[in-house]
């Protein structure tokens, strides 16, 4: 039977004719320039944390007392900064670091929220109320207070400032998961795999989690950029990442503002790293959005 | 519509508590205590005995029971108790600083307002053309740009515009001046850092109201109003964006609240003495005492905020009536 041609555009879309990625590529381009340009820098970011030996031209954490505060030239592209870095090969390794936090802390956060959210949902009754009250308390401290917490009791360093990070990801997303796993518990099959006699386990991981991807999804991609910028910001207060590790926030922390007369270079780069970054992530993740999300379609 | 607000007033106490318990648990786990840093902070040779006397003196060896009794009894007695490390009341700590971070919560407030609305207007209404894009573009830059870098940016281009046109550098005073004392001195130290979280702030509300707009632009009675003839100004104007900015209004308020604690990086870079730094200060100090009022006094005003926005939105929607 063929679709009744109603004259305008019926809602109906084609399925796309070409599979390949670079059919894909293309495609998004055309349909979500900003998405497409997002994904880009994504991409960059990934080349740049993944090969950065490869491209870096200097070591990053070797001290020049020879070049220190270097303008931007052939032999330092970006310059150096107070201790003679090169901060080319900073900010390429910072992308390293950058990286490693945002996923594994995005990661973390959200799939921790993802299943809270969906038990919450599928027990519901007391315990989905007494869930919410406990969301409550910790959605009621702002994300760097939570944070700030997190860091006074662990001490600073990598491994605690994902922690950090990851530890009020946890309500947002399981807040979002929730509402949207309460709509899938109303439906039939929910209570054909309970009536099949699998363990609330199975139900929850295998049955229900796999059909709130799309909210999961979105709030993993804006977790990457917050969790991106969140890391700068406790690096900038000292309480992050440690020197000499090359992370963004810290190279703007490492004295960038009383250089920054005389040498800009070591304020103005870092600070651009970052928020190109997390423009990519989430130009990206809206892109995603739009095409996951129906109700948002053609917004 | 009162015993709605009544019931809400009651759901608060839990929320409180709750919080209470929280930063009381996490302050408890955190390895070391005020009179430790105080001693190390010395650099003398540290006597086990003078540690033990402090400890004593701020009550840390009480069980945590009573600790947390006299934590929670302040709030009923209206005695706060004193800072652990400056030894001054918890009051008077917040209140010389509470001013300040107060007028610098409205002042970005106002910038997002300006920028964000009609901002989010037009490029709803350009939806999908070069001024959508770059409206949309602008508006995620702000969310991406870390407002510490744009306050680093901000210091930078006053210095060298201030040497360029003036031959010397000038910097926004550091010493806070109330706007009632000194409007013109108050306003050029605050305004800078206004701007950098306004920015940012206004982008999230930019976002807020252009979707909201397109969504209500799609109803009925808009599409009445043009089949009337409206002019497309006062269909906006009078029937949208009246619709359109309740979700607005929700955002607004909410980043306030936040706003209000939330300054902890922005207050560095312009070396502000606001409740953010002081907060800094009072969990790197180990000040237990003063870290859990300030805490409460952040969740407290989200939570008084979120009550507040929700009353407004009935008052503002008559669709909208809580039982």
């Amino acid at each position: 039977m063929a679709t009744p041609d109603i004259g305008y555009d019926s809602g109906i879309e084609e399925l796309p004719k070409s599979k390949t990625w670079l059919g894909a590529a293309l495609e998004m381009m055309r349909k979500q320039p900003l998405g497409a340009a997002g994904g880009f820098v994504v991409l960059v970011m990934i080349f740049m944390a993944v090969f950065a030996e490869l491209i870096a031209p200097y070591d990053p954490e070797a001290n020049s007392f020879e070049f220190m505060l270097v303008g931007p030239s052939t032999d330092f592209l970006l310059g150096t900064d107070q201790f003679g870095r090169d901060l080319l090969s900073r900010i390429i390794y910072g992308a390293r670091t950058a990286l490693y936090v945002g996923f594994v802390s995005a990661f973390f956060g959200a799939t921790a929220g993802l299943v809270l959210g969906v038990a919450s949902a599928y027990f519901g009754g007391r315990i989905d109320l007494l869930f919410q009250r406990v969301l409550d308390v910790f959605m009621a401290f702002p994300l760097i207070i939570m944070a700030l917490a997190v860091v006074a009791i662990l001490g600073t360093g990598t491994q605690n400032v994902i922690i950090a990070i990851t530890v009020p990801f946890i309500p947002q997303c399981a807040r979002v998961v929730r509402s949207s796993a309460l709509a899938i518990r109303e439906i039939p099959y929910v209570d054909a795999a309970r009536a099949c006699g699998f363990s609330h386990t199975r139900i929850i991981l295998r049955h229900m989690a796999p059909n709130v991807m799309a909210p999961y999804l979105i709030m993993l991609t804006s977790f990457v950029g917050q969790a991106i910028l969140l890391e700068a910001s406790l690096s900038y207060l000292g309480l992050g990442v440690q020197e000499p590790t090359a992370a963004w926030g810290l190279m703007l922390q490492g004295g960038a503002e009383e250089y920054a007369e005389s040498a800009p270079w070591v304020a103005v780069f870092p600070g651009l790293a970052i928020t190109l970054a997390v423009f990519g992530f989430n130009l990206f993740g809206d892109a995603l959005r739009d095409m996951l999300d129906p109700k948002l379609r053609s917004r | 519509m009162y015993k709605y607000i009544v019931k809400r007033l009651l759901l608060m106490v839990p929320t409180l508590l709750g919080a209470a318990v929280l930063v009381f648990a996490l302050l408890r786990m955190v390895p070391g205590d005020v009179c430790e840093v105080r001693m190390a902070g010395t650099g003398l040779y540290v006597d086990q005995e003078a540690i033990d006397t402090c400890r004593e003196n701020l009550g840390m060896n009480d069980p945590y029971y009573l600790q947390f009794f006299d934590f929670i009894a302040g709030y009923v007695t209206f005695d706060l108790g004193e800072s652990m490390w400056t030894g001054k009341p918890v009051t008077y700590e917040i209140g010389i600083r509470f001013e300040l971070s107060l007028q610098l919560a409205i002042m970005a407030t106002l910038v997002a307002v300006a920028v964000a609305i009609p901002l989010g207007v037009i490029s709803a209404i350009k939806q999908n053309t070069w001024i959508d894009y770059f409206v949309r573009a602008f508006s995620i830059a702000g969310i991406a740009m870390p407002s510490f870098w744009l306050g680093i940016l901000i210091i930078l281009g006053l210095l060298i515009t201030t040497q360029a046109w003036f031959g010397q550098p000038w910097m926004p005073p550091i010493e806070y001046v109330s706007v009632f004392e000194d409007p013109l001195a108050n306003m050029s130290q605050l305004i800078w850092p206004a701007v950098a979280t306004g920015y940012r702030y206004s982008a999230v509300a930019t976002r807020m109201t252009r979707s909201a707009l397109l969504e209500v632009l799609r109803e009925d009675y808009v599409r009445t109003a043009r089949a009337k003839g409206l002019l497309e100004r006062v269909i906006i104007n009078r029937h949208a964006l009246k619709n359109a900015l309740l979700p607005v209004v929700t955002i607004i308020a909410l980043e306030f609240a936040f706003l209000m604690g939330g300054l902890v990086v922005t207050e560095q870079v312009f070396n502000l003495n606001g409740l953010g730094k002081l907060f800094v200060e009072a969990v790197l100090n180990h000040d237990f005492t003063l870290t859990q009022h300030l805490v409460m006094l952040v969740v407290a005003i989200f939570v008084l905020t979120n009550l507040v926005v929700d009353v407004l939105y009935a008052w503002l929607d008559p669709r909208i009536r809580y039982s």
